[in-house]
């Protein structure tokens, strides 16, 4: 299992903190070559048909999944999507109804999760509250048999800026200060695979954005496989090299976050990560590369590369396109737009300002309520509610669905909670 | 112990002295109550343990402390018995009690309701009547008997010396049986309390930190059902040592407990300054082993 118990050189201010604890770097031996790499290449997981089952519900249907070794891997999606139940077979705390999970090429599908070399930061932490922080550390080097704990810990404390804190009992700390212990408490074990269920939920906004630098730097230093489950498209996508947005039980699509933002191929990607307006269009042929479509009295054309469903004539598609994408022009300045662009004309029926960009809810002849969001670099006064409108965009920056599907997927998820 | 702050106001916010005041009356029922039943009768039989006389000629308060020695060199052998009978009920009812409050409070499921039921089912029928029902279970030609006897187990426990010429009745075994038998619901309610509150999740994480099962007993389920056990074994031990009926109806003379004896005191012998002196004898026994107790479990602010 590859385990190191070795103590960690601090190397503060040229690495982050809490990873400079897991440099696996004896002080006083040899300079290790290739740092990054080869300290801790980490474990690829490996989850073959894996399925659960409570009764009649089904919590997680037959699925595959591949970790890549050393990989920050994100399972996101609602609340109650088996995202949570996914992670908890990892960590052996849940039975799988069916397949198996592989760690490192070995099934431990059989094991239970004491005898696993993962470790999981539990949602809402579950410290010890009978253990003061330094044995909340302690705990996992105590159940493996290491005699000296002290030097670990300490250093282990110290670097999560705890050290003052090392008596105190978990309730007596804040909610930004447990999340640390718990991290602590499983790094401090030098996992195969650390498992985060998640474990930013219960922080304010701004220790959020702290602690998902934090752990994303700590990962990328120390290459020890990540799984991070949550429900925080945003998280997902700042932290993870790869995302898998799961949906009722299923994967729905896995990959780097561009390719998932930019190339939804479910409409619950296309709502559940960011904004996307559907349009429903007829497909009408095709022009080379192009596929030509109509909304309503509105003539639309997208490259064929960018639909993932097959285009008919005379059947449906939907065209999506990320409200960030679309300029709004007034009107009386049609003329002034490039050709070669999508253009839909509408009427602005809301308009709020957000700082950054304002959000229009446009509404047209092809649907009602498509979002555009313009950044406020020069705004036109004559942009307000009830203005008349053009909305644009290059049709490589939309792209095409299967009308089959529910337009509405993924939209009012309840984002709140376990998965 | 919390202090309570004596409320500062000014003639001035005068709505807001009386919602301060509201705390101490609602205190109130609750002080007069204790005042009536708990402090006047502690005082008068404070009064009475320091009085001598007989019936006839009436008591008088002489300051005669000697009642105390007296009676406690006359006693002790009771005093002792009470203490080792209430131990050991307290020790079988934890036994007893501990695996079952787990089972209810983790593994039973749907069952769980029906199980607590079960255990406070006993309270609907009078202690007296239960004790009197263990007389017959007990007693020599009755089924507990012929069935350890066939096992050849009164054997044993006579040479242990808790039963005596292969009968159950009337002998030590007996009335620390009874004993366990009537405070184990007051074992296993506090500890299911304190198990049940224990998140689900701490299992877990101990067990992802490579403790084994046992080990998460060992470590993490035992250390955080402690104030239940410390509450469950005071509840038990405290009522158990006092107790006079189980020994009263199951034991012999040879199984008086200090609680038999105080009350022959009082109602028997009419010696109201020895029955007294007894009551406050046990009383202080009993406070300062609970107070030696609590401090070495470390739980004072649980109880």
């Amino acid at each position: 299992m590859g385990r190191r118990h070795g103590p960690y050189r601090i190397t503060r201010g040229r690495m982050s903190l809490l990873s400079a604890l897991i440099s696996p770097e004896p002080p006083g031996s040899r300079p290790m070559t290739a740092t990054a790499t080869t300290r801790g290449s980490g474990t690829d997981v490996r989850l073959t048909g894996i399925s659960k089952t409570y009764g009649a519900f089904t919590a997680v249907h037959p699925l595959d999944l591949s970790v890549p070794a050393g990989s920050f891997f994100a399972l996101l999606g609602a609340s109650g999507c088996g995202k949570t139940t996914t992670l908890r077979m990892i960590a052996g705390l849940e039975d799988p109804t069916t397949g198996t999970v592989e760690l490192a090429g070995k099934n431990v599908t059989a094991l239970p999760p004491y005898k696993r070399p993962v470790n999981t930061v539990f949602q809402s932490y579950a410290l010890f509250p009978h253990l003061d922080i330094y044995e909340n550390v302690a705990f996992g080097l105590r159940r493996r048999g290491v005699k000296s704990v002290k030097k670990q810990v300490e250093e282990m404390l110290e670097l999560v800026q705890l050290g003052d804190l090392a008596r105190r009992r978990p309730q007596q700390l804040s909610g930004g200060q447990q999340q640390r212990v718990a991290v602590a408490r499983a790094l401090i074990n030098h996992p195969d695979v650390l498992l985060l269920d998640e474990p930013l939920g219960a922080l304010d906004l701004k220790l959020r954005r702290q602690m998902q630098l934090e752990l994303k730097r700590i990962q990328t230093e120390v290459g020890i496989t990540f799984i991070h489950v949550t429900h925080d498209q945003e998280e997902a996508m700042t932290m993870a090299d790869t995302v898998a947005v799961m949906n009722a039980g299923r994967v729905e699509q896995l990959g780097a976050p561009a390719d998932l933002y930019e190339t939804p191929r479910t409409t619950f990607v296309a709502n559940f990560l960011g904004t996307s307006n559907l349009i429903t269009a007829d497909v009408l042929g095709t022009a080379g590369d192009d596929i030509l479509l109509r909304a309503g009295d509105t003539k639309l054309t997208l490259p064929a590369t960018r639909s993932t469903a097959p285009a008919r004539t005379g059947e449906k598609l939907l065209v999506g396109i990320r409200p960030e994408k679309i300029t709004l022009t007034h009107a009386d300045d049609a003329g002034t737009i490039a050709d070669g662009r999508n253009r839909v004309t509408g009427r602005i029926a809301q308009s709020s300002f957000t700082g950054v960009s304002t959000q229009y809810l446009v509404d047209s002849s092809v649907a009602t309520g498509l979002s555009v969001y313009a950044q406020n670099v020069e705004r036109d006064g004559r942009l307000v509610p009830g203005a008349e409108v053009v909305l644009h965009w290059n049709p490589g920056h939309s792209f095409g669905l299967d009308a089959a599907q529910n337009v509405e997927a993924g939209t009012d998820v309840e984002a709140e909670g376990a998965g | 112990m919390s202090t309570v702050t004596t409320p500062v106001s000014t003639p001035h916010d005068e709505p807001a002295r009386r919602t301060r005041r509201v705390p101490y009356w609602l205190l109130l029922p609750g002080i007069l109550w204790l005042l009536v039943f708990f402090v006047a009768p502690l005082v008068y039989q404070a009064s009475t343990s320091v009085q001598t006389g007989s019936l006839e000629d009436g008591f008088r308060v002489t300051w005669h402390f000697a009642t105390y020695w007296d009676a406690l060199s006359e006693y002790y052998p009771q005093f002792l018995r009470s203490v080792a009978y209430g131990a050991t009920a307290t020790a079988l009812c934890l036994l007893l009690g501990y695996p079952l409050a787990y089972l209810i409070a983790f593994r039973a499921g749907r069952w769980r309701n029906l199980l607590m039921v079960l255990v406070i089912a006993p309270f609907f029928t009078s202690f007296l009547i239960r004790t009197l029902a263990w007389k017959t279970i007990l007693s020599d030609g009755g089924p507990v008997v012929s069935a350890l006897g066939s096992l050849h187990v009164l054997g044993l426990t006579d040479a242990l010396g808790v039963t005596e010429g292969h009968r159950v009745l009337a002998t030590p075994l007996a009335v620390v049986c009874g004993l366990t038998y009537n405070f184990l619901p007051f074992m296993i309610l506090p500890l299911y309390t304190s198990l049940e509150r224990i998140d689900g999740r701490l299992h877990e994480a101990a067990g992802d930190l490579y403790a084994r099962p046992l080990t998460v007993f060992r470590k993490v389920t035992f250390p955080l059902s402690m104030p239940g056990v410390v509450a469950g074994t005071l509840l038990t031990f405290i009522p158990a040592t006092g107790d006079y009926i189980n020994a009263e109806l199951l034991g012999s003379t040879d199984q008086k407990m200090i609680g038999n004896v105080i009350q022959s005191q009082f109602l028997r012998v009419l010696d109201y300054p020895t029955a007294a002196a007894l009551s406050f004898i046990l009383m202080a026994a009993i406070l300062t082993m609970v107070t030696v107790y609590i401090r070495k479990s470390g739980t004072e602010d649980v109880v």
